[in-house]
């Protein structure tokens, strides 16, 4: 499979005033197209500070991060999408302007771009909505215009930072499941970072297992389900709970 | 309307008596002061050379209708109050965005903007007064210089209470400090704006009036103090009615617009 982002022996340390905390040390990874890349790891490890690095916004101290072979840092606007952990759509404008958003920063707005934001909006449900305000929406459904704001820059690789986090446990996993699907339809390659185990296991074709604060690499377990299965399938079928054990072991495992 | 259940007929009714008692209450007030401070003049229990009475100060605003000083001292007090107001906002708003956008700059200037605002301003309105001139200009600049020290601090430190996480969107959306700026910063703070040009027409006013109580021909200001000085009190009376009238008139204007904001984006 065609290699998309080389991560190669990146370091990074917060630094204050009183003193320096190191938040990752020689992290080494590749992502190949269509990946879809779990992260774990116990909370405070740095998964965040990866995201950013991995999204161009900030430089790694030691190290680098190449996505087709070219330094990413501060290149990336449309090509890495970020799902933050919250929606952020903006109150003042209506789901259509939130969701072009980012096509108006980029100033691609053309009637072709429109189109197919729409086209997704009509696919995914909230076409009617669309003249809509964000707090006349469901969670559930806000998180869907978060990740067609998203996907309407037409990104080569998605990063979801906890994006079920704020959501309430059932809605949680239905959105989990439709995002999951999305990102399968439109063909993208991920990289979700969370904390909730079930979630990288019925999600990723990957999990990645990050150690203690200053993060390592722990361990990459391959994870293989038969095709077409939705991930709210997947947690149903005998497989998950074997992956889920292993990541659990690997994650509590101090050695 | 037969849809209505009798509890929310009984809401509504409650609510409307509610709302006309307050009413009332509000006339009852105003009557009452209006009726006895013009007993107490005419019974001759407060002496009306220099307390007036509500006749006298009406008969004063119909004299001065008539001839037309009325329009131009309220037209001036106006017309300045509203120049300091316009310019205090659009000086203020630019200051901030320049800090928001330096650091280095907002931090150099920190104390300095801090000091100039809690300085008493009627004690710079002479200064000022002494080096522009005895004019228009004076007076709007005292009244701009009164309200916008304030404004700054208050709007910066509502451009910096913006949710970093929303910043951090536009980033990864591929914007720049600009995009920041027009589309999350700006809009996020029209609410603080709003709040901000509220006080500043009480303050551009209160600046306005110092500057013509110190130099000025024309304006509410120079009636108040002339009318004090030759003990015209109902000169004195009158102009601090139309004082009040302009700054309620000029708050429900500023209430108005923001309504239709907060009306337009829910």
């Amino acid at each position: 499979m065609e290699k998309l982002m080389e991560i190669r022996h990146v370091g990074y340390s917060y630094h204050t005033m009183q003193g320096e905390t190191p938040a990752l040390h020689n992290i080494n990874f590749t992502v190949h197209k269509g990946d879809f890349l779990a992260i774990v790891g116990p909370s405070g490890c740095g998964k965040s500070t990866l995201l950013s690095l991995l999204a161009g916004l900030i430089e790694p101290e030691h190290g680098s991060i190449l996505l087709y072979g070219q330094k990413l840092f501060r290149k990336a606007g449309g090509t890495i999408g970020y799902m933050l952990q919250h929606d952020h759509l903006l109150e003042w404008r209506t789901i259509e302007k939130n969701v072009l958003l980012g096509l108006e920063i980029q100033n691609k707005l053309t009637p072709a771009a429109k189109e197919r934001v729409f086209d997704m909006l009509k696919t995914y449900g909230l076409y009617k909505f669309k003249n809509a305000r964000p707090s006349q929406l469901s969670g559930g459904m806000r998180q869907r215009a978060a990740l067609i704001r998203t996907l309407a820059l037409e990104p080569e690789i998605l990063l979801l930072d906890e994006p079920f986090s704020a959501l309430d446990y059932q809605t949680r996993l239905t959105v989990g499941d439709d995002i999951g699907t999305i990102i399968k339809k439109e063909q993208k390659t991920a990289i979700l970072v969370t904390h909730d185990l079930s979630e990288a296991v019925s999600l990723g074709s990957q999990v990645l297992v990050l150690s203690k604060r200053p993060a390592t690499i722990k361990n990459v377990i391959d994870i293989s389900f038969p095709e077409n299965i939705s991930p709210l399938e997947r947690r149903n079928l005998p497989e998950f709970k074997d992956y889920f054990n292993k990541i659990w072991k690997e994650l509590n495992d101090n050695e | 309307m037969s849809e209505i259940s009798l509890a929310q007929q009984k809401f509504l009714l409650a609510q409307k008596k509610h709302r006309r008692t307050v009413a009332a209450g509000r006339l009852c007030i105003f009557v009452l002061f209006l009726g006895i401070w013009e007993g107490a003049a005419r019974l001759n229990l407060i002496d009306s050379f220099f307390f007036c009475s509500p006749s006298g100060v009406a008969l004063c605003a119909y004299d001065m209708l008539m001839d037309h000083t009325l329009f131009i001292h309220a037209g001036v007090t106006l017309f300045e109050t509203i120049s300091s107001f316009v310019l205090t906002t659009v000086l203020a708003l630019l200051t901030t965005i320049i800090l928001w956008l330096n650091k280095k700059i907002s931090e150099t200037l920190e104390p300095y903007l801090v000091i100039l605002n809690s300085l008493p301003k009627s004690a710079l309105a002479p200064l000022l007064i002494v080096w522009l001139g005895a004019n228009y200009n004076t007076i709007i600049i005292t009244g701009i210089s009164v309200a916008v020290f304030g404004s700054v601090l208050s709007l910066y430190t509502s451009f910096q209470s913006v949710d970093p996480e929303k910043i951090k969107l536009i980033k990864t959306l591929g914007g720049k400090k600009y995009h920041i700026l027009t589309k999350v910063v700006l809009p996020a703070n029209i609410p603080a704006l709003f709040a901000v040009m509220k006080v500043n027409i009480g303050l551009c006013l209160v600046g306005v009036i110092i500057g013509e109580f110190i130099s000025s021909r024309q304006g509410l200001g120079y009636l108040i103090i002339y009318g004090s000085q030759v003990f015209k009190l109902d000169w004195v009376i009158m102009s601090i009615v139309i004082l009040c009238l302009l700054a309620w008139g000029l708050y429900s204007l500023l209430s108005h617009f923001e309504k239709r904001y907060l009306k337009r984006i829910s």
